[in-house]
Parts: structure tokens; C-alpha cells; sequence
């Protein structure tokens, strides 16, 4: 139901704690980029994180760990599939 | 584009098929609650691999379908008020309302943009001094909170021609009316990936716990979709119902309270009517008294007109996951993408129209 | 000193518009037969047969990273024609202008038209320029037609579309269609995007000298993408066409912007490519005609012709599933749910 893709932030500006002025960073994908508010993400990014994207706002900063682990899990899964069953 | 390829490789996904083929140890029905889910489902063909025993319905999670039709009507005569420019995300364009749809208003000559966010609504306020910008507020919570944030900016920009027309809602209501209704048997549901990004997952817990429901929160690509299955899977086949979160490079327990905060500083709960499950209480979200100016309805003096749904349309059903698009007499019949009788059929992720974008017959 | 505009008095037939012909229009479109600026253009001594199309052009905005809309009239129609293995000869340029449009404007479009026509080598012979009241126009409108003619031993259509037969497609889907809608207000997106907007019929006549008998089909897929196209050439051949869903090309940046608008590269118009229906045998042989020319380098052969149902387009996708290909209904939208 809800659209959201993850992006590279590039540029960051504002501060954390001050909604009073602009909270937006530059993200880009693929050659493609867009500036995006940073008012309600969960944990501030720095440049080089990724974070996820929903109707123009940041709403989650991607744990590198977190998506490591995350795709070794489904290759550890993919894994334990006995080969002759794919052939 | 990195974090969205590695999960769709096929390397990765044909050994998942497999795993989910022995993983379906007994007969099965899951309910993808979220319309993304519903149409990445469909466009990777998903159901034409689903192991014998597994069945998949489609949930209340396409905030487009669940809009009521008198809230429709309602957006449409907002549109025809002279001097009013609306807002929309482009999923409303074409939804129908009881006389008509935005795209026709616009036809007659309403204001209509279509943004990508809703600081673009807010920005066209800025730019356009002499007209009123109502930004339509539609969507659950991984939305609500972008919303919230534009009022907010639009408070402290003290821009003043800018207002919402909110019919955010929440989940966990109509999934407890779902699972209250003894003509809906499902066995799992696979939560919606980027709601649970917001309200974190363990919010489903209670539904594991309550009823027995076994819980996956689920990503949006081919690996994250199969791994959701294979282990609502084997919840059901050891009879070991909980809630587990295959999406953790976006979704943690507890969710993000920076963006809750938000929202609970600007909207507080309301009752709130839902297409085909009818109003539920608390399950909307109303701007507080306190951000009234920015709140189109206390501003316009809107009354929602009761308006009975189109003869014959299963949207109700379909939305609730007790009838499937097929069932519905109206389905490829009368009622196609190109002239839309219910909702289900209009916004792209409507059950309706996946069924009829990748899995006619 | 404001900015010159167009004025009514510039679609009056008179003075005004004389003017307009004179400094402008011959200025940059100039060759015997406009020049003689006579009610309508004599073509001597044409043998064969004739391919005749017309195409309207409304786009906006009217100047776009890759193109605008002068470039996309002229590379259209001559698409259009050579989609039925015509060889361009002729176009006619059609101008409906909206009072207080821009001269400086209209005189980059019709050096922008008047370059594609000479890059083409196909001239504008005749024109008609008209003016209508501010607000009930768009700037700009322009309608090109075109004649072409077809060698004897050519026989193009979707109807002859058979069952084996390979689909070829020229490169990239959807870079039009996602660089004109990332220019909306309220939908801006920046980066490398560009319209693949250009004239494809080198690339058909280079395909057709090899193959006249083996290339059955040919169709370019504007609006509605190569979902629609392929539909129409499943529905007019009654066969099923099978795509494979990792064989369709899509530059990454486009692919990029079609996630973050929930879009899908398939529905996108392109004016730059065409679907090529080639008998099994000498696909490769077409696929390494195409690669020798700089509009087809990028191709790639995306399904086959099967007679597995009929009438429609399916994709075999990653998971070993498949999934059914409708038309488009209704303008692709962003959409964030």
C-alpha cells in the first residue's frame, strides 16, 4: 500500500532538533536523484547511507548490518536447498 | 539499484520456490494485507508457482479502494469549489466516486495537480497566493506521517492558503474486524512491509497471540515475498503462530518514533467509514483542534453525504478477502480498468485491477 | 524591450503572416517545392506504392532533455511510415499556435524541425499555420503528415506476425515517456534522463534490403509502451506472444525513476524504437543488422510467438512464474501507494 524505495543520501542539511528550519538531503539511485525531507526519519543519515523513501520523505535509515544479515539469511535459505531439486 | 536487485535475482529466487514447495506441509490461506504486496505478488508471477494447499487473498490494504464512496463525493465537490486547487497523489485521479471522478471534475475544469509528495501540494500554495490548495490526504501510516510533517512546514512557513482533507487510517482496526468476521478463515497474513516501517513490528503481535494468526512482515521484492511465505508456512505447519519480520533492513520491533511523534502531535484518532467494512471506530485519523486551520474540513464545512454503493459491485467482499475478484459478476464484464465501477478496479493496486493487469485467464 | 509573441494577426492570412512564412518557415524549411507556396505540393513522376500517415503532437513540456516537440513531428511521421517499410519521401508541418506564444520559441522549434528534416533527409513541402485566441490553445500544436513509398516486394504488417516468430526489440524501454513525465510540476526528478526521440527509418530500410521476406511486423511503441503494441500485434495475429521478464532492457536511471513513481517501463512511451516481428531463422542475422546501426545497437531479442492461447502477451518471470501483459487504460500516473 505503500510506495518506497531505497535511496543513497549524497547531502544532508538541517538539524535533527530544529523543525524550524529545512530538514532535506539529496538522495540518488541509478544515475536518477531528488531531494527529500528528513522530518520524520527515525535515525538522521549521513552522507553514503541509504535510506528509504515514501512520497518525497526519508522514513527509515538502512542499518548496513541489518540488510547484510538479511540477505545472507536468504542465501543461507536458497542454500539449504538440496541441488538436485533445481534441476 | 542497490538493496532492491540482490533480492530479485533469480539464483536467489528459484531455490526459494522450492523451499516453499516442501515448506506447505498442510492447506493454507495467507492474506497480503498491502496492495504493494498484492501487485509485486502478481508481477512476479507468484501465484502461478504457489505449491498446492496455498492460497493467497488479497487484504483492505490498498488505501485507494478502501476511500468510501462519500468521501469521494466529497473530494469531487471540493474540486468544483471556485478558487480551490486540489492536491492528489495520482492513485485518487481516477477512482469513482457516486457521480463521477476527479478525472472528470478536471474534464470540467477543476483544479486538479497531481504530486508526488505533499510538500509538492504545499509548495504549489506558495507559489499560487491566490488560490487554496486542499492536499487529499489518502493512506495509512507510513503516509500520515509525510502528511503530518507538511502541516507542520506549512505552520511554520505560515503559509495559509494550504489545507488537508484527511482520511488517513490505521490498520490494526479493519484487521481485527476482519478476523472478528466468522466468514473469513485465514491462517496467515503477511503484514504490510513499509506500515510496519513506522508502527514496527511488533505491533502485529497481539494478532498472533489473539487469534492464532501466524505473522510474517514482509518486503516488497521477489526473495522477501517467498521467504514471507515459506515461513507463514511453517508457523502453520508446526502449529507455532507468531510474528516474524523478513524486511529488518526496514522495519525494527519497535518502528520509528520520531515520525509517530509527528503524527500524534498533529491528527488524533476518529472514527473513520471504510469501503465494503463500514465505519470503525477509531480507526481514522482527524487533525487536532489545535492545526484547525489547516484542516480543509473545519475550514469548508464538510458533510459527508451517505451514498449507497454501485448494484452488483463486490468490493466489499473483495476487500475483506471473502470473495475473489472472479467471483464478482461485474469483473471483466461491466467493470474493467478503462470503465471502473468500484474502487478495487481503479487504483493500480487494487485487487481488482491486478487480477485484471496480470492474472486474467 | 518585452519579449516578441505571436498575435492573432500572425494566423490572419495576411500581412502578418506572410511575414511569418518568409522569415521563418522558408528561412529554415526552405526547398523548390515549399517555396513555390502553392495551395498544395505536386509530387512528379512518383512510381510505386504510396504510404500516407498523419500524427498530431500536444506534448508538454514542449522542450525536453533529448528533444522537443519540432523533433518529435518530424521523427513520428517518419516513423509511422517506416513502420510499413516505407521509405520517407515527404511531410507536411501543420502549426497551431495560441496567441502570446513566443516567437523565439517557435524559431527554435522550427530550427529543431528543420534539423531533423535535414538529418532525415526528408523536407516539409507544404504547411498551414493557424492562431487561436490566448487560453484556447497550449502554446503549441503541431500536425504532420507524411508520404512515403514501398518497394514492391515488401509487405509489412502486424497481421503477418506468425507463430515462431521472434521479437526484437530496437533498445531501451521508456526513456520518453519517463523524461517528459519527470518534467511535471509536482513530480520532478532529476538526472541523466532523455527522450530517445529519432527517426528509424535507416535502421528499416538497412533491415529490409537484407531481410524483405523475413521481417513480418514492425511497429514503433509510442503511447501506451510495448505492453500496448505487443497487444495490438497479439490481438491482430491471434497469437500469444511470451516475453521474458529479464530480456526487456531498460536504462538503470529509468528503471530507478519508474520504482520511485511506482511506474512500470512497459507502459512508457518511447519515440525512438520499434518492435521487429522476424521469422526464427534470421533473427540473429536481424539482431546483427540492428547492432550495426546507432539507433538499434542497444537491441535485444525479448520473447517469441507462440500459440500456447491466444491473442495476448505473458511474461515468464524470475521466480519461473508467469504473469499476463494488458494494454494501457488511461495516461500512466505516479502513484505512491
Amino acid at each position: 500500500m505503500c510506495l518506497a524505495i531505497p535511496m543513497r543520501v549524497t547531502r544532508v542539511e538541517g538539524d535533527p532538533d530544529d523543525f524550524t528550519i529545512s530538514q532535506v538531503a539529496t538522495v540518488d539511485a541509478d544515475g536518477i536523484s531528488k531531494e527529500v525531507r528528513l522530518d520524520i526519519v527515525d535515525h538522521w543519515p549521513n552522507v553514503g547511507d541509504y535510506v528509504i523513501v515514501h512520497a518525497g520523505f526519508a522514513i527509515h535509515t538502512l542499518v548496513e548490518e541489518e540488510a547484510k544479515k538479511n540477505i545472507a539469511l536468504l542465501k543461507e535459505l536458497a542454500d539449504s536447498m538440496p541441488q538436485e531439486l533445481l534441476t | 539499484m542497490k538493496y532492491l536487485d540482490e533480492y530479485r535475482d533469480s539464483s536467489l529466487a528459484r531455490p526459494l520456490v522450492e523451499a516453499l514447495k516442501t515448506s506447505v506441509t498442510k492447506p493454507l490461506r495467507i492474506m497480503e494485507v498491502c496492495g504493494s504486496h498484492t501487485m509485486a505478488i502478481f508481477r512476479n508471477g507468484i501465484r502461478s508457482i504457489l505449491p498446492r494447499g496455498m492460497e493467497l487473498i488479497s487484504g483492505p490494504g490498498c488505501p485507494v479502494c478502501v476511500t468510501s464512496s462519500a468521501h469521494m463525493d466529497a473530494f469531487i465537490s471540493m474540486a468544483d469549489e471556485p478558487g480551490v486547487r486540489l492536491a492528489i497523489f495520482g492513485d485518487l485521479f481516477r477512482v469513482p466516486g457516486s457521480n463521477g471522478s476527479l478525472a472528470e471534475a478536471s474534464s470540467r475544469g477543476a483544479k486538479v495537480n497531481i504530486v508526488y509528495s505533499p510538500m509538492d501540494g504545499l509548495e504549489i500554495a506558495r507559489k499560487n497566493p491566490d488560490e487554496h490548495v486542499v492536499f487529499l490526504g489518502v493512506g495509512f501510516e507510513t503516509t500520515t506521517p509525510t502528511i503530518a510533517a507538511t502541516i507542520l512546514a506549512a505552520k511554520n512557513q505560515q503559509i495559509t492558503n494550504f489545507t488537508v482533507f484527511s482520511t488517513q487510517k490505521t490498520m490494526l482496526p479493519p484487521m481485527r474486524a476482519l478476523l472478528d468476521d466468522p466468514n473469513l478463515k485465514i491462517d496467515g497474513l503477511i503484514c504490510p512491509g513499509h506500515v510496519s516501517s513506522i508502527i514496527g513490528s511488533s505491533v502485529w503481535e497481539p494478532l498472533a497471540d489473539e487469534y492464532g494468526l501466524a505473522c510474517v512482515v514482509g518486503g516488497f521484492e521477489t526473495a522477501d515475498l517467498l521467504k514471507s511465505l515459506i515461513l507463514l508456512a511453517r508457523q502453520v505447519g508446526e502449529g507455532r503462530p507468531r510474528v516474524e519480520n523478513v524486511y529488518p533492513r526496514a522495519v525494527s520491533p519497535e518502528g520509528n518514533l520520531r515520525a509517530r511523534q509527528m503524527v500524534e502531535e498533529i491528527f488524533e484518532p476518529a472514527d473513520m467509514e471504510w469501503r465494503g467494512l463500514g465505519i470503525l471506530p477509531g480507526s481514522g485519523l482527524k487533525i487536532r483542534d489545535k492545526y484547525c486551520e489547516f484542516d480543509a474540513e473545519s475550514r469548508f464545512d464538510i458533510r459527508l453525504q451517505a451514498v449507497e454503493e454501485p448494484k452488483g459491485c463486490k468490493c466489499g467482499e473483495i476487500l475483506k478477502g471473502i470473495c475473489s475478484p472472479r467471483e464478482c459478476p461485474l469483473f471483466d464484464s461491466r467493470c474493467t480498468p478503462a470503465n471502473p465501477i468500484g474502487p478495487c478496479m481503479v487504483s493500480s493496486e487494487g485487487t481488482c485491477a491486478a487480477y485484471y493487469k496480470y492474472g486474467r485467464e | 524591450m518585452s519579449e516578441k509573441t505571436i498575435l492573432l494577426d500572425h494566423g490572419s492570412g495576411g500581412l502578418a503572416s506572410q511575414k511569418l512564412i518568409s522569415d521563418l518557415f522558408l528561412k529554415h524549411l526552405d526547398n523548390p517545392i515549399l517555396r513555390s507556396l502553392e495551395d498544395s505540393a505536386i509530387l512528379e513522376n512518383q512510381p510505386g506504392r504510396l504510404a500516407f500517415t498523419t500524427d498530431s503532437y500536444v506534448v508538454d513540456p514542449i522542450f525536453f532533455p533529448g528533444g522537443d516537440i519540432g523533433k518529435l513531428a518530424v521523427h513520428g511521421t517518419i516513423n509511422d511510415l517506416a513502420m510499413r517499410g516505407a521509405k520517407p519521401l515527404c511531410l507536411s508541418l501543420g502549426l497551431i499556435l495560441e496567441e502570446g506564444f513566443s516567437l523565439n520559441d517557435l524559431e527554435l522549434i522550427i530550427v529543431s524541425i528543420s534539423k531533423a528534416c535535414n538529418e532525415a533527409d526528408v523536407p516539409v513541402v507544404t504547411g498551414d499555420t493557424k492562431v487561436v485566441p490566448r487560453g484556447k490553445g497550449d502554446k503549441i500544436f503541431i500536425n504532420t503528415s507524411g508520404i512515403g513509398f514501398v518497394a514492391t516486394d515488401i509487405s509489412i504488417s502486424s497481421q503477418h506476425a506468425k507463430e515462431g516468430d521472434k521479437v526484437i526489440l530496437s533498445g531501451t524501454m521508456g526513456d520518453h515517456g519517463i523524461t517528459i513525465m519527470t518534467r511535471q510540476a509536482g513530480i520532478s526528478v532529476q538526472g541523466n534522463l532523455q527522450s530517445d526521440t529519432m527517426p528509424l527509418h535507416r535502421l528499416v530500410e538497412k533491415l529490409l534490403k537484407e531481410l524483405p521476406r523475413d521481417v513480418h511486423t514492425l511497429r514503433d511503441p509510442t503511447r501506451g509502451g510495448v505492453a500496448s503494441t505487443l497487444n495490438e500485434i497479439a490481438e491482430n495475429s491471434g497469437l500469444c506472444i511470451e516475453l521474458s521478464d529479464e530480456a526487456l532492457p531498460v536504462r538503470p536511471e529509468v528503471a530507478a525513476a519508474c520504482e520511485l513513481l511506482g511506474l512500470e517501463p512497459l507502459y512508457l512511451a518511447n519515440e525512438g524504437k520499434c518492435l521487429a516481428i522476424v521469422s526464427p531463422e534470421k533473427a540473429e542475422q536481424a539482431l546483427e543488422i540492428m547492432h550495426g546501426t546507432p539507433e538499434g545497437a542497444d537491441a535485444v531479442i525479448i520473447g517469441t510467438l507462440t500459440a500456447t492461447g491466444s491473442s495476448r502477451v505473458i511474461i515468464n518471470t524470475p521466480v519461473g512464474g508467469t504473469r499476463v501483459v494488458s494494454p494501457l487504460h488511461g495516461e500512466p500516473l505516479p502513484r505512491i501507494c
